[in-house]
């Protein structure tokens, strides 16, 4: 396709799972927090590119999860290293890629208060490449120092830790991090955003080549899979998502069944489930 | 075996001022019937322990005023935003808060389990979660080489109090695929718990439910509760009640508001 235009029809989304999707690069298992759909997409678009390889576990989706002992499940399963990628976020994440999900301003006496670290203090550590993923790119949300380490980008050399993160994805750019230098590095800088707008929102220092290219848009073939497989994959996990962005309408969440080799089999466990439903 | 109660407020009994209760996340089978039993009756100074996050159920027995204590990883209202009630709370200085990490309370709770005094967990170390707990310890592990390792104090709950699908004759319990229940159950000194409805024969009899069960020896007391998880949702069995979700989230946004949600759906809620 040289010498094409530039595809300009995709969406927001669209592009930064397409970015996710290259950071995803090479895996076994892909695992996926609550709340994420945007990193969900991405992982299952490698998925589909890798004819069912990596392995997504997606929290949340009841197809896409294969846990079936509780929530340590995901835990112990990364702490053994069978977690080969995740996503985390902060309210605030700071130059050193450290990352506050609790509050604002003194932890005694907080100016705001984030619902907490949920596995972020562990996952970090354990979890070969996580990927950093913050919508919002402003001087609120990536600063100079976070008020609280939920946990840290870099811990030092005899301390356990095989993980943490390799990059950093925004809403205008694509950061990389250096573990040894304890350094974001601007990668690309996403289609219809800037260099200086970058730096204008940004709280910490980082390292800008001479040369900052502009994001990767989307190939078309890879725009066909999002919209054709992977989407309606991902509506019954996330269905306001798959209906604002892919306009793909599902059926709503009561249509829960416990899997079962017949129906009158899922009859006798849950006789008449169906009357309680509103 | 459990005593089958013939209400909420008997099988709550042993929830009483100052109880530490742990309660499972908000998709595995949350007790919100009895959570607004509990409100009715005035219970104090609970800590609230969270398997590992929690939701509406705390924030409401916190705005209501029963609490003194949370852990958990995380205490939010997932896609409705902030937990109001614990975040007023919060900058308040009204409740302490143990903020953990949800591997931790996981392995605390797995200790209990166990019958062990602590158990070792990776992560941690240089985090500000781990700074504000003076009940952790970082030990060099002993089987390496200047290797820091976390110990996490065994986590013994007084009692576990959670809703599960089924229960049969003998206090037996159906949780499903909901293992954090059965985990739960085997860490906290005793287990409440409600459930949609009674199964006539016994769950250990069909290989099928049995993967599923939980013995009845864990639990004290097990009291009948049709739709005992709404507005949350039970596995399998109802989705969470969004539109009322959103409207707990836009209510309990102000103190009046949350005040006027407690009148209309916890104090003039007929007792299941």
């Amino acid at each position: 396709m040289s010498g094409a235009p530039p595809e300009t029809n995709f969406r927001a989304e669209e592009l930064l799972a397409n970015v996710i999707a290259g950071l995803i690069g090479e895996a076994r298992h892909v695992a996926v927090g609550n709340a994420s759909p945007i990193p969900a997409l991405a992982a299952m678009l490698c998925r589909a590119r890798g004819n069912g390889r990596p392995y997504v576990s997606v929290l949340g989706s009841r197809a896409d999860n294969f846990f079936s002992d509780g929530g340590r499940e995901l835990f112990d399963c990364a702490g053994q290293g069978r977690v080969d990628v995740f996503f985390l976020s902060g309210g605030q994440i700071d130059g050193q890629a450290n990352i506050n999900l609790v509050s604002v301003g003194d932890y005694q006496e907080p100016k705001a208060r984030f619902p907490g670290s949920f596995g972020s203090a562990y996952l970090y550590f354990v979890v070969p490449r996580v990927i950093l993923f913050r919508l919002e790119h402003t001087r609120r949300t990536l600063v100079e120092k976070v008020d609280f380490i939920s946990a840290p980008g870099t811990s030092p050399a005899n301390v356990y830790r095989p993980g943490g993160p390799i990059a950093l994805v925004t809403n205008r750019c694509l950061f990389a991090f250096d573990r040894a230098r304890a350094r974001f590095s601007l990668t690309s800088v996403h289609p219809g955003h800037t260099v200086e707008e970058v730096l204008a929102n940004t709280g910490f220092a980082f390292d800008l080549p001479d040369q900052v290219p502009v994001t990767p848009a989307p190939s078309p073939e890879t725009l066909r899979l999002m919209r054709e497989t992977v989407a309606p994959a991902l509506a019954p996990t996330y269905p306001k998502f798959a209906a604002t962005v892919f306009g793909i309408e599902s059926r709503p969440a009561t249509a829960t069944v416990i899997p079962g080799p017949d129906p009158g089999q899922r009859e006798a466990l849950h006789p008449g489930e169906g009357a309680r439903n509103p | 075996m459990p005593t089958l109660a013939r209400s909420l407020d008997e099988a709550l009994a042993t929830i009483g001022d100052g109880t530490s209760v742990l309660i499972p996340r908000e998709g595995a089978g949350v007790a919100m019937a009895a959570t607004c039993a509990l409100i009715r009756r005035g219970v104090t100074r609970l800590t609230l322990i969270a398997t590992p996050t929690a939701s509406l159920q705390a924030d409401l027995l916190i705005g209501a005023g029963c609490v003194e204590a949370v852990e958990a990883a995380a205490v939010s209202l997932g896609e409705f935003g902030p937990a109001p009630r614990f975040t007023a709370a919060i900058t308040a200085r009204a409740i302490a808060m143990r903020d953990s990490t949800c591997p931790a309370i996981h392995a605390a709770l797995q200790a209990s389990e166990k019958g062990v005094p602590f158990m070792p967990l990776r992560g941690l170390i240089g985090s500000d979660v781990l700074a504000h707990r003076p009940d952790w310890r970082v030990i060099d592990n002993p089987f390496g080489n200047h290797d820091p390792i976390v110990l996490l104090p065994a986590l013994k709950p007084d009692i576990a109090l959670f809703h599960a699908p089924l229960a049969d004759r003998d206090g037996n319990l159906w949780i499903g695929q909901q293992r954090d229940l059965a985990l739960m159950a085997h860490a906290a000194a005793k287990t409440v718990v409600t459930v949609e409805k009674l199964h006539e024969t016994n769950l250990f009899e069909d290989p099928l439910l049995a993967a599923g069960a939980l013995g009845g020896f864990y639990l004290e007391a097990v009291a009948v509760a049709p739709r005992g998880a709404w507005p949350l949702p039970l596995p399998d069995h109802y989705p969470a009640d969004e539109a009322h979700l959103a409207e707990y989230a836009r209510l309990a946004a102000t103190p009046e508001g949350f005040a006027r949600y407690l009148d209309q759906y916890v104090h003039e809620r007929r007792a299941a």
